[in-house]
Formats: structure tokens, sequence, C-alpha cells
């Protein structure tokens, strides 16, 4: 390996390990219920690589619990996981003229976690798309690892420990303080953050995080526009 | 469920997941962006990870109601206050597991 490689892969690891904190404990309850469900630990690790999808594995689990049939299993996938679409185009943006197979790699570990993780480094800049590759994959890995683990031992490991329950929430809400760069996007969040406890209460379903987002961004882009005009 | 019927119900998972990830970023890549769509997406960040937390914090997942207080929320504000100070995700991320797991033995 030479030295560039070598500086890829240690900055990417010191990006992805708050994920990857954040996602030991998930992917450990996951794989406990899974293995509750019925799954053997090999049915987790398909999962896992196939999917790679946090809550919508989660949400599989429970409908394999309930019963429910593959189509309906699927179709809850795709109406969860539609926000992801929105965070592709937003990294887009620095992703422009990359050749298609990277693309088509990069996008197989477009989760939060890792859009969130990934966007804000691009937009401090000092960042490529081998680093960003390399964070989605570090994540990845521990993902399918954690899965695996949980659904073997996961029953003996206690709940809880250390508050490693709180560590994805803890990096949303830096990764989201990273983002306040100018009063509009204050304004955004805070309507985002309204608008989606709203719609989280009255809409069934999991249409709040795209609905809130989408609504919240074309207001703070309208309110932008305005005050750009009237000045 | 036999391997087929899993290899068939997380086949259409991946797939149902992996198109929304692809198409934009496969699309949009490879095409001039206007202005307007750049700047509208340079809001969708900061937006999404609002929408991400927002519930998490002041609802109750179980009764899919509003919760004011939660220990999630009580965590959050010093989280807050610390990410805004220091600008450190690593020590963010660990004041907040620290804060979370004394505030539960409470």
């Amino acid at each position: 390996m030479n030295n560039s490689t070598k500086q890829t892969l240690r900055q990417g690891a010191s990006a992805a390990w708050p994920i990857c904190l954040g996602y030991f404990p998930i992917g450990l309850a996951l794989g406990v219920l899974a293995q509750k469900a019925g799954l053997p630990w090999w049915a987790v690790a398909m999962m896992s690589v196939m999917v790679f999808a946090g809550s919508a594995q989660f949400i599989c689990v429970a409908m394999i619990t309930a019963g429910s049939s593959t189509p309906a299993i699927i179709l809850t996938t795709l109406v969860v996981n539609l926000r992801h679409g929105l965070m592709s185009s937003a990294l887009a943006v620095y992703l422009q003229g990359v050749n298609r197979g990277f693309l088509a790699l990069y996008s197989y570990g477009v989760t939060d976690e890792s859009f969130a993780v990934n966007l804000t480094r691009f937009r401090k800049g000092g960042w490529d798309r081998w680093r960003a590759l390399t964070v989605n994959h570090l994540a990845n890995s521990v993902w399918i690892m954690a899965t695996i683990c949980g659904a073997l031992v996961g029953q003996f490991v206690p709940q809880g420990a250390l508050g490693i329950d709180y560590a994805l929430t803890g990096m949303f809400i830096c990764l989201l303080v990273f983002q306040l760069q100018g009063r509009i996007y204050v304004i955004t969040g805070l309507l985002a953050a309204a608008l989606s406890v709203a719609w989280y209460l009255l809409i069934p379903g999991d249409s709040y995080i795209v609905g809130a987002s989408m609504s919240a961004a074309t207001i703070g882009y309208l309110l932008k526009r305005r005050y750009r005009r009237g000045r | 469920m036999t391997f087929n019927d899993y290899l068939f119900l997380f086949g259409g998972m991946g797939l149902v997941t992996y198109l929304p990830r692809a198409l934009p970023l496969l699309y949009l890549a490879h095409k001039k962006m206007p202005q307007w769509l750049i700047d509208w997406l340079s809001l969708i960040p900061v937006a999404i990870l609002s929408a991400l937390l927002a519930p998490s914090l002041f609802t109750d997942a179980a009764t899919r109601s509003f919760a004011f207080g939660k220990l999630e929320l009580l965590v959050a504000v010093p989280t807050l206050a610390f990410a805004l100070k220091t600008r450190s995700l690593g020590g963010t991320v660990l004041i907040g597991m620290l804060l979370y797991w004394l505030g539960g033995m409470l």
C-alpha cells in the first residue's frame, strides 16, 4: 500500500468511527430481534449485505414476526428508504462528473449517517470521493459484523451499557451544528424540526422525514430568494 | 422460511433500497444542475438532520404522541451546547453518551 492510500484509509476511518460506535449497539439489537423472530444468522448476514438500511431492517424483522407477506415488506422498505434519494441528490453536487462505476458502488453505502458525515466533510473541503467511499464501507462492515454478532451472542450483552444508545443522536446533533452556516440554515432547521414533529404526530407512516425536510428546504429557499431580491 | 424465500425477500428489499440511492446520483452527477437546484439542495442536509432528530427528542415512539422532557431531550441540550462551543464531533458523541448513561442511572 502506498502512502496516499494509507492516508485515505486513515482519514476515512477517523471520520467513520462515530458512525461505527453508533452502529454497533443498533446492529447487535437488530441481530437479537432477528434471532428471536426465527432468522438464522446467515439470513441476518444476507440481509445486512443486500439491504444495508438500519430502520428498514428493523421494520422487516417486525413484519416477519407479525407474519406479513413478502410484497408488503418490500413495499414498506421502498417507502422508508425513499429519503435516501434526497440525500443522493445533495451528494451529487460534490460528485459531479465522477464515473458511473464509482457512483454505482458509492450509492450502495448512502445511509443517513454516512450521508451526514460525508456531506459535512465535502462542504468543509479537503475531502474526496475515495475518503467518502472508505467511510461508507467501514460503516457497512461494522454494521454487517454487529448484526451477525447480535444474532449469535447478542442475548448475553447487557442493554444500555455506557450510554452507547445515544451515540448516533449525539453525532446527528453535532453534524446539525456544523450545517448551521448562516441565519437561513438555522431557520430551515427550526422549520424542519417543527414540521417533522407535527407531521410525525398527525400522519401515520414514515413520510415525515422526506415531507418535512423537503417542505422546510423549499420554504427556506423561498425566504432566501425573497430576502436577496429585497435588498 | 427457506434460503430461496430469504433470497427473494432480501433481493427485493435490496433493490428498492438501492435504486433511490443510485438513480439521483447517477443522473444528477452527469448533468449541469441549475443554480436554484443547488441552492435548494444546500438546505436539504440541515432539514433532514432536523427531521431525523426532532421526533426522537420531542415524541414518544411507542404511543406516537408528544412528549416534552424526555431524557433524550434533556441530554440533547448540554450536548448541543458542547457541540456549538467545541465543534468536536468525537467529543460531542462521547459527552452525549456519558450524560445519557448518567441520566439513565438517576
